[in-house]
């Protein structure tokens, strides 16, 4: 992706919000700034002088640290072990280095525990392990590329402290993301980027996250939020008693599901809360058949799927948005033709017998381009030189083109711009309208909130409680993500253990007045 | 309202595009291959230069020896047994498997061929037949070895078919002794000869003839071609290739199709010995030609897999076999065309991979900018923007 007329300036002691769609060109810029990536043209100034920053050594030399949004730490080693890894130079690895990371720690609150094993951390200590790493490397501006997106709430509300105190130590922190709201709570200036270049710089105080959206993409906010209960009383899938054991490196097993019984109806969307890590991936595995359970059943529309492979599955009517697109979902070097092919390869109109049907493929990529507003030049570029949100709006037409009776969506707008969000929601709405049964795995809980019919909210590995998405809130959620609570959350009645907050609960109408209006403009 | 101005596929500007994608893309395809050819040319003239020879000399003897019609039907006739083990790899390379043991397979397919056909005597075509499909079971029955075990004990199969290499040839060195399946034949050891009704045919071209195998090896060729692009089988296979993990996501078995591609790669390797086994030798001897199998790594690499580009790959290396030889006399250093093969696979290598990565940059950034350039074109139907 290009960018061309940025003009970005960070205030000292400051957080500065980049915010834009995916693809619009924040991360080309953050690798510029990192000296990852050389400018064709163009400067920057740090403090007034003017700066070349080849390598990233360049920029951590010059107090610029960058916090990436996968966390780069080696689970094997301690908290110290990790911070020192690299930087021997400065503190030595003993005395000197623990004092330093004490004085750190305690300077911005970040509560490290310098000899815990870093694979005994949750994701949010990761987190402040990676800041205090950057910290510690002597950075007086930081860069954090998408630091919420694996947080739930609370811990995102403690992230942000850490940045309050950050500032007020006079460092500079300049954050990535595209969650308006967040957005919004936390920084002092913002600007944003689109399609490359930088649209506007505005202040917190003087907008609304709705104007923000409209300068991300021209657009109204999109709101993931169901109107009209579909939810019908015919079962389409069932999955009963799901056991899965898995061996970890070092030779432990570990239950990672167990005694996982829910299902879902024609018209629902079952969503699927939890912190990362917690058996999700691999429920939906289990259901797709990559990984074999131990035991439990799995019936789709009144066809036993236990033990079909995962090809029969898929002929069965059972569409797959994977988590992870570019090793799950794509071939990122073969062209979008082909990308259509994979996955429903036995299926028409991408083969006839035993042949593949390239003429039937390659129209029917034109048409699934034209219909899910995938922007690219042609279907003969390859996977990967669309952006993520286009990437995506290709799988769910993919996906969708084969009328499946289930659909399991695990993080279905993950990295994916407000524009194309919008239209995946809305494609998985339409869907439920036609009685598509939904496995919504997400880890953006408005989503969750929005989309589902019946929320549940999965735990090391187990169902552990349900909610109902109409009365629910956010932080709720959030704190039976982390154990804290269980059993059905919010509804009076109670026993509901399997099934009863699908029925318990036919319409949430009037609670979305005028969401509807928004959603429909986008197409 | 902007989305519906910048569907695609209705944007005269967007055909534009893809008309100039198709052409970068055939620059590209042609780009490689001369720069390798350039770059091998170059590097291969500073050998000549540092060993204190005349480089243009050299061509010119090359050159001049290659026209002769005997080495024409020399290079043909070496050319088509490596061209069925440039097949045999690649059918692996496809799908990442290194099948290094393509050499072990058609010398033990060979070989097993070579001793049933010495001791039974069927009609012509029914034996001609017969002795193929045993030599493709054989070769698919010791590539197989090293399929299961990746399959059902994870051992790389680099590993394995290079050890399965050693022990074929044990067992040949076990079998072919004067007593068990060999006969004595001056110092040399052989199996019985093939009776008369197996020979295969060929061309009668001067002053030798031509293997009627060529006919099988073109053949071959097309049928790896269209296996590999048309079928769904061939799909399944590429998208494991390209990537397991989403090919595993999109239901393909990757077990299965691991076995099954060594199967076929041991299939295609069995078909290699039989040009020489049936159209000249009609014995399996110990001086039967060792060390295709590797020969076809290297062909493979130079053709990019492609079956067309894998013919041009084994007839180059044919030639400069065959006019490697008469450097030599010359006075030429016997070692320099080993020097002048070892060169061309690295700079086709080298430079397919630096197009191929331009090539994806080139498309990424043009994306963008076409991307870009119809947004701008669209703003007189969007809302204003807003700039700071």
């Amino acid at each position: 992706m290009a960018n061309h007329d940025i003009h970005l300036t960070v205030r000292r002691g400051t957080v500065h919000a980049l915010c834009g769609e995916n693809g619009a060109g924040k991360s080309t810029l953050m690798k510029i700034l990192y000296g990852m990536q050389k400018p064709d043209e163009g400067s920057i100034a740090l403090d007034g002088e003017q700066v070349t920053l080849q390598t990233p050594g360049d920029a951590i030399a010059r107090g610029i640290g960058m916090v990436h949004q996968h966390f780069m730490l080696a689970d094997n080693l301690t908290v110290l072990e990790n911070t020192v890894l690299g930087a021997e130079k400065l503190h030595g690895i003993g005395a000197g280095a623990r004092a330093r990371i004490k004085e750190l720690s305690d300077a911005y609150g970040l509560h490290i525990r310098p000899d815990v094993l870093v694979e005994d951390l949750g994701v949010a200590d990761r987190q402040r392990v990676e800041i205090l790493k950057v910290l510690y490397r002597g950075a007086r501006t930081l860069i954090l590329d998408e630091p919420t997106a694996v947080l739930v709430p609370q811990e995102v509300d403690a992230l942000f402290d850490n940045l309050r105190e950050l500032k007020s130590e006079g460092l500079t922190v300049i954050f990535i993301s595209h969650k308006l709201g967040e957005v919004l709570s936390v920084a002092d200036d913002i600007t944003v980027i689109r399609r490359g270049t930088t649209v506007a710089s505005v202040e917190p105080s003087e907008t609304t996250p709705k104007q923000l959206a409209e300068l991300m993409v021209g657009s109204e906010l999109p709101s993931p939020e169901t109107r009209e209960s579909t939810v019908t009383d015919q079962e389409m899938l069932r999955v009963r008693d799901l056991h899965l054991s898995a061996t970890d490196s070092d030779g432990v097993v570990r239950t990672v599901l167990d005694g996982i019984s829910f299902t879902i109806h024609k018209g629902e969307v079952l969503g699927v809360a939890g912190v990362e890590g917690n058996g999700q991936a691999e429920l939906v595995e289990a259901v797709m058949g990559t990984r074999t359970p131990d035991h439990g059943t799995v019936v789709l529309d009144g066809t036993d799927l236990s033990g079909a492979s995962t090809r029969a599955r898929r002929e069965g009517g059972v569409g797959y948005i994977p988590e992870d697109r570019h090793r799950h979902g794509l071939l990122l070097e073969a062209p979008l033709w082909e990308n259509r092919i994979l996955g429903h390869v036995t299926e028409r109109p991408n083969s006839k017998g035993k042949l593949l049907d390239l003429a039937g493929a390659r129209k029917d990529t034109a048409r699934i381009v034209a219909e899910y507003d995938v922007r690219t030049p042609g279907i003969e570029v390859t996977a990967s030189s669309l952006s993520g949100g286009n990437q995506q709006k290709l799988i769910v037409g993919r996906e969708m083109s084969h009328r499946p009776k289930l659909l399991i969506a695990a993080h279905p707008t993950r990295g994916v711009d407000v524009g194309a969000q919008a239209q995946i929601w809305e494609q998985i709405r339409e869907a439920r309208r036609e009685g598509l049964a939904v496995l919504l795995i997400s880890a953006d809980l408005d989503e969750l909130i929005g989309l589902s019919d019946t929320l549940r909210v999965m735990y090391r590995g187990r169902l552990v409680a349900d909610a109902d998405p109409a009365v629910i809130t956010p932080e709720e959620l959030g704190s039976a993500m982390t154990g804290a609570a269980s059993g059905h959350l919010t509804a009076p009645e109670d026993g509901a253990t399997e099934d009863g907050a699908a029925e318990g609960r036919t319409s949430q109408d009037g609670a979305s007045d005028g969401a509807g209006e928004q959603g429909g403009e986008q197409k | 309202m902007s989305t519906s101005t910048t569907t695609p596929a209705k944007n005269p500007a967007v055909d534009a595009i893809a008309r100039s994608a198709t052409r970068d893309k055939v620059i590209l395809a042609i780009a490689a291959p001369v720069l390798a050819i350039v770059a091998a040319i170059v590097i291969s003239s500073l050998v000549f230069l540092a060993s204190g020879e005349n480089p243009f000399r050299a061509y010119g003897i090359m050159a001049d020896y290659g026209h002769y019609s005997d080495s024409q039907v020399w290079i043909i006739n070496k050319a088509v047994p490596y061209y069925l083990s440039a097949l045999a790899v690649a059918i692996g390379f496809r799908m990442n498997l290194f099948n290094i043991g393509v050499d072990g397979q058609y010398r033990l397919a060979a070989f097993a061929a070579a001793a049933v056909g010495g001791a039974i005597a069927l009609p012509g075509a029914i034996q001609i037949i017969l002795l193929i499909v045993i030599a493709m079971l054989v070769g698919a029955l010791w590539s197989g070895i090293a399929g299961l075990l990746k399959t059902t004990r994870g051992v790389s199969e680099v590993i394995t078919t290079i050890m399965l290499n050693a022990i074929a040839a044990s067992i040949i060195g076990y079998f072919l002794q004067d007593g068990r399946l060999a006969i004595k034949d001056g110092n040399l050891l052989h199996t019985k000869f093939l009776p008369e009704s197996s020979h295969f045919f060929s061309f009668p071209t001067h002053p030798k003839p031509v293997y009627g195998f060529v006919v099988i090896a073109v053949l071959a060729g097309a049928l790896y071609w269209f296996g590999i692009n048309r079928t769904r089988f061939g799909f399944d296979l590429r998208a494991v290739g390209a990537s397991e993990s989403a090919a595993e996501a999109s239901g393909v078995s990757v077990k299965r199709m691991v076995v099954s591609s060594m199967l076929l790669s041991g299939a295609a390797a069995g078909l290699v010995g039989m040009p020489t086994l049936l159209g000249e030798s009609f014995q399996y001897g110990t001086d039967f030609p060792a060390g295709i199998g590797f020969t076809g790594i290297a062909i493979a690499l130079l053709g990019r897999n492609h079956p067309v580009g894998m013919a041009f790959g084994a007839l180059l290396w044919a030639f400069l076999d065959r006019t490697g030889s008469r450097l030599e006399f010359e006075g030429y250093a016997q070692e320099i065309v080993g020097v002048i093969q070892g060169v061309i696979v690295l700079c086709v290598v080298i430079a397919y991979e630096i197009v191929r990565r331009y090539g994806l940059r080139l498309q990424q950034r043009k994306v963008g900018e076409e991307l870009a350039a119809l947004s701008t074109a669209d703003k007189s139907d969007n809302k204003p923007e807003v700039s700071a």
